[in-house]
């Protein structure tokens, strides 16, 4: 379900596109935006205190196989919810895994690895050696 | 007092049109689209998350070009829009400590483990206009180190823990239940929670201005910013229907803590004492200021004397909302006609009777002159 929520649209149209599962399903909850509250911790290790909040929206899809998929991701794209869930359902198939698993976690994982990288490799040269001058003698 | 008033329902559309109007400025410019404000106004989007107390940039963005850049109104704008919708629920508690780290520095330790990693800043900036920007040109390609492993980035605050240096709040798990003032209106005394929750979507114009009076001298408290870090943080979310969390995707938050004047009592040694902020998306200065206000608040839990407005905690937040506080400072234009009708007929009264007395006065002290 991870994958799925940070999945792009595109993403999961391209990929359950591939999957080419003639898939007979109903919307057991059509795709709902609400919102989840934001908790943090006192000094980030202390006790929960609510920071904010963030747009959420999920659904849930069954197939006619009877598996239930669903999602929970951040922002309002019902789109995205829908398919997230359709997603969900198909890989708890067990003929269906291994290819959502390829078609689809895969991708993700790997633009998101790419991307952390990335940040992580801008971020790094931004590192900075102070050196303190010392006042006074010497 | 404010009195309803009815008609002028032509001028007031007419009004709203020339508005959109105005908003769309000059029509042989192009018209900006609110991807263009999320990717190039980034730090005003991330302003009105924070104030606004919503995660959703695409939101904020369209808030802001439909406020024409009035950020106030814009916060206004996404306050109106969460009240439409259904609470899910509360989310984890976010582990900052494992954020995806864009930036972390310390003025406190220098050489401090993980290292000072400036990411994208103004600091050091000189501040000058750049004329380059308006004539629009492509930035260089960012720097990349070529180890791009993350080293490990433990809390300032933790380090100096190891010593005992420094008070923590206590980290299990109390079974009191999380304040929520989008719940229940604030109480005084309000619990810390509760303080962090109000500064968090408080103004970060008044939180910088008491976090600079408690540095001029109104409630000092000897702070260094102990560390400031900025990035991503993973989202997770209890499932009631599927009875275990599952993932939502990712924030950006940036965290401020403050390491500030110790304190020790006969029975406990010396410790530094802290204040903490968190503030949805880049927001360093808000995160600062709430830091400083925080550790401010906390002059009653380490028996300081409560003598500064940045101390007094029903000033501090009670004032600290700008949707509240625009809304009655803004209040005053609208018609107050009835109730200024009846003070320009006390005031007319009272100037009447001045007048009376004073020409009786004139009379009296003529009649006492002939005598």
């Amino acid at each position: 379900m991870g994958a799925f929520a940070r999945a792009t649209l595109p993403e999961l149209r391209l990929g359950l596109d591939q999957l080419d599962a003639a898939t007979s399903c109903e919307m057991l909850r059509r795709p709902e935006t609400g919102l989840v509250m934001l908790r943090g911790r006192i000094g980030g290790v202390g006790a929960p205190f609510n920071v904010g909040e963030a747009t959420v929206t999920r659904a849930v899809m069954r197939l006619a196989t009877g598996e239930t998929g669903f999602s929970y991701v951040l922002g309002r794209d019902k789109e995205k919810a829908r398919l997230a869930a359709l997603a969900d359902a198909l890989w708890q198939q067990d003929t269906m895994r291994a290819a959502v698993e390829q078609r689809l976690v895969r991708p993700v994982k790997a633009r998101l690895a790419a991307e952390e990288q990335r940040r992580a490799a801008q971020a790094a040269a931004t590192k900075v050696e102070f050196f303190a001058m010392a006042r006074g003698e010497d | 007092m404010y009195v309803a008033v009815k008609g002028g329902e032509q001028a007031i559309d007419n009004a709203h049109r020339l508005m959109a109007h105005r908003r769309r400025g000059d029509s042989s410019v192009a018209e900006i689209t609110p991807d263009q404000v999320d990717g190039q106004l980034a730090l005003a989007v991330d302003r009105v998350m924070g104030e606004g107390s919503l995660y959703d940039r695409e939101l904020a963005a369209l808030a802001i070009k439909q406020a024409r850049g009035d950020l106030i109104e814009a916060i206004f704008l996404v306050r109106a829009y969460r009240t439409t919708l259904p609470r899910f629920g509360y989310s984890e508690p976010l582990d900052t400590g494992a954020m995806a780290i864009a930036r972390r520095i310390s003025a406190a330790f220098k050489d401090l483990p993980g290292g000072q990693i400036l990411g994208p800043t103004f600091d050091y900036t000189h501040r000058l206009i750049d004329f380059v920007l308006a004539a629009g040109s492509e930035p260089p390609v960012p720097a990349e180190a070529h180890s791009a492993q993350m080293p490990k980035m433990p809390r300032v605050a933790s380090l100096l823990d190891e010593e005992g240096l420094i008070e923590r709040p206590e980290s299990e798990e109390s079974s009191k239940p999380v304040g929520d003032l989008t719940r229940d209106p604030l109480t005084f005394p309000a619990e810390r929670d509760l303080r962090l929750q109000n500064l968090a979507r408080g103004d970060e114009g008044y939180l910088l201005a008491l976090a600079y009076s408690t540095q001029r001298g109104y409630g000092r408290n000897h702070p260094f910013a102990g560390e400031i870090r900025f990035g991503d943080v993973e989202v997770e979310f209890m499932a009631e229907e599927l009875g275990f969390t599952v993932p939502l995707g990712t924030v950006a938050l940036t965290e401020c803590e403050m390491v500030n004047q110790f304190r020790g009592t006969a029975e406990a040694p010396p410790q530094f004492t802290s204040g903490y902020g968190l503030v949805l998306g880049q927001c360093e200065r808000k995160a600062m200021s709430m830091a400083l206000v925080d550790r401010a608040l906390r002059a009653r839990e380490f028996g300081e004397d409560v003598r500064a407005p940045a101390q007094d905690e029903e000033f501090v937040l009670s004032h600290s909302d700008n949707v509240q506080a625009t809304g009655f400072v803004e209040h005053l234009k609208l018609p107050h006609y009835v109730d200024f009708q009846s003070e320009l007929g006390l005031i007319r009264q009272l100037r009447r009777e001045h007048f009376e007395r004073a020409a009786q006065g004139d009379a009296e002290q003529r009649r006492e002159a002939a005598e």
